[in-house]
């Protein structure tokens, strides 16, 4: 259906100005907004440090075996790729973060809702929750390597940790702080629970929802490279913390490259998600 | 909708020594009032006289205030309230339809919108729309309920003053169609003069003054015969002219 946005109320034009003030030059005023946006502004800083990188390693100011040139870096993923084991580290930390971020993001909603819902369930969850935020989920790790071993499931339960808490506590936050307003309405229009859930509290906490999702993709990524470096045997942290032995510095530039990218994907993925779903959040200059 | 008779007999709503109370502070010390059936009533008073609260407990929205005293209002109440209170991520139509459920109810919605003056405005967002047309919209909302009793606080005290005189026109209208028993409460002397048919003033937990206004309409704010219930009204409230 085509929106056609027509102004019901016709604005009463404004007088035609100067006729009445003669020698009174109006001009516009200096504008205080920083201005339009470039075209593809996103890409132009990271374009300029790619060109510089390249300028200073073709001019041979850059000591090789500290920072290689871009185009070895591209040469090493490239042979890693084919004859080495990239493609199975890759795949390797990706199943990690996946899995990991699945069940935090899961736990973090669920424990969320039940918190944010019911006063039973607040009563139960939201104390331990708070508590646990005051460990660092990085400090668990030999408690965990205890309980768990070393393996994989060590790795997943850590990453879920750090993607759950920041996840519950932003869209607890949210559904708690419902604007009480809305909750009058709700009464005045004769919702149910139910329908005041639905219409009401769920839509107006998806923003903080999505801050905590953001924060938990962050996170999900963090969590890897501090486990895949320091007790790992695969992944892309493990090729990364070898090559270290090795003083392969394009091997670590490989690793750090794709852990970019990354986080550049899984980011920019959400971000496509939020604008989705807050599409009525979009104000009319944007 | 059936329409109401015009015999004034079965009251809409009756309070008989309504009473609620803050922190042990009297706010209504005992309000006896009836509304009949269709009639268009206004409620004056000071700022923290005690109107909303009177308003709150007709509407049954005063879960823990304290209070005692009888109450009876119909079964569908509607409420504008000052702000318009668009849910921002509802798309007008389905603000308009929040609590009525199915197809015919979105029928009844896109004529409630028509009846304001919004056909045409259905899918926009609330951030899209002005204050005046927020508030039709939240007009809209009300009448889709088809409410045998219509409560308004301050529901224009927001708006522009032209706005404010076209907003006047529209309920006024809406009110000789659908023909609701109406209480709207403002602090505006003048708005409860051109609208209403009555006039209170609430003062001291109590009403302290019920004025029939018989003047017919529509009214203007020159009519010099209104200047004598606007005097009678600024006196009961306390305010004396002759400063002016
Ligand atoms: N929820 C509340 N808690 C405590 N005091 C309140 C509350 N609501 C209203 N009051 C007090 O009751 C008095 C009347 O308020 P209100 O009915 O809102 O006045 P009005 O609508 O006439 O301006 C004010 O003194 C206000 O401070
Ligand atoms: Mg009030």
């Amino acid at each position: 259906m085509s929106t056609t946005t027509t102004t019901t109320t016709s604005a009463a034009a404004a007088p035609p100005p100067a006729a009445g003030a003669p020698g009174v030059r109006r001009r516009t005023r200096r504008s205080l907004s920083p201005g339009k946006r470039l075209p593809a502004a996103g890409l132009i800083g990271p374009l300029a440090v790619l060109a510089l990188w390249a300028a200073a390693s073709a001019a041979g100011r850059l000591d090789p075996g500290a920072i290689p040139a871009p185009w070895t870096v591209l040469r090493t993923a490239g042979h890693l790729w084919t004859e080495g084991t990239l493609a199975t580290d890759v795949a390797t930390s990706l199943r990690r973060a996946a899995y990991g971020f699945a069940i935090g993001l899961t736990a973090g909603v669920v424990l969320a809702l039940a918190s944010g819902l019911s006063r039973v369930g607040e009563a139960l969850i939201d104390g331990t929750v708070q508590l646990n935020r005051a460990i660092p989920t990085l400090g668990l790790i030999p408690l965990f390597i205890l309980w768990l071993g070393i393996g994989e499931t060590f790795k997943i339960a850590i990453i879920a940790i750090v993607v759950y808490i920041p996840v519950y506590l932003n869209t607890h936050a949210a559904l708690s702080g419902i604007d009480s307003r809305f909750v009058e309405l709700a009464e005045v229009q004769g919702l149910s629970r139910l329908a005041f859930v639905r219409r009401i509290v769920v839509p107006g906490a998806l923003p903080g929802f999505f801050v905590g999702l953001r924060l938990g993709v962050t996170g999900s990524w963090l969590g890897l490279v501090v486990l895949e470096q320091i007790n790992a045997t695969s992944g892309l942290g493990y090729m990364m913390f070898q090559a270290t032995n090795y003083g392969q510095s394009d091997v670590i530039l490989v690793g750090l490259l794709i852990y970019g990218v990354f986080g550049l994907v899984s980011d920019s993925a959400v971000r496509l998600v939020e604008r989705r779903v807050l599409s009525w959040r979009r104000t009319l200059n944007s | 909708m059936a329409p109401h008779t015009e015999q004034l007999t079965a009251p809409a709503v009756r309070l008989a020594g309504l009473t609620r109370s803050f922190d042990g502070r009297t706010v209504l010390d005992g309000v006896d009032l009836e509304l009949p059936a269709g009639q268009f009533t206004a409620l004056l008073g000071h700022s923290g006289s005690g109107k909303s609260t009177l308003l709150r407990a007709v509407a049954g929205l005063d879960h823990e205030v304290e209070g005692g005293g009888e109450l009876t209002a119909p079964e569908r109440v509607s409420v504008v309230f000052q702000d318009s209170r668009l849910l921002p991520w509802r798309r007008v139509l389905d603000n308009v339809l929040l609590g009525a459920e199915g197809k015919e109810a979105a029928e009844r919605g896109r004529a409630a919108l028509a009846e304001v003056g919004l056909a045409g405005r259905e899918r926009a967002w609330p951030s899209e729309l002005s204050g005046g047309e927020a508030q039709r919209a939240a007009l809209a909302r009300s009448l889709v309920r088809e409410p045998e009793l219509l409560l308004a606080d301050e529901p224009f005290g927001a708006l522009d003053a032209l706005t404010r005189i076209r907003m006047h026109g529209l309920l006024r209208e809406l009110w000789k169609r659908h023909r609701p028993s109406v209480l709207l409460v403002t602090h505006d002397v003048d708005e409860a003069i051109v609208l209403a048919d009555r006039v209170l003033v609430l003062e001291n937990g109590r009403i302290g003054l019920d004025l029939t206004i018989d003047r017919p309409h529509p009214r203007s704010y020159r009519d010099p015969l209104l200047g004598e219930y606007r005097e009678r009204l600024l006196a009961a409230l306390g305010v004396t002219e002759d400063l002016a």
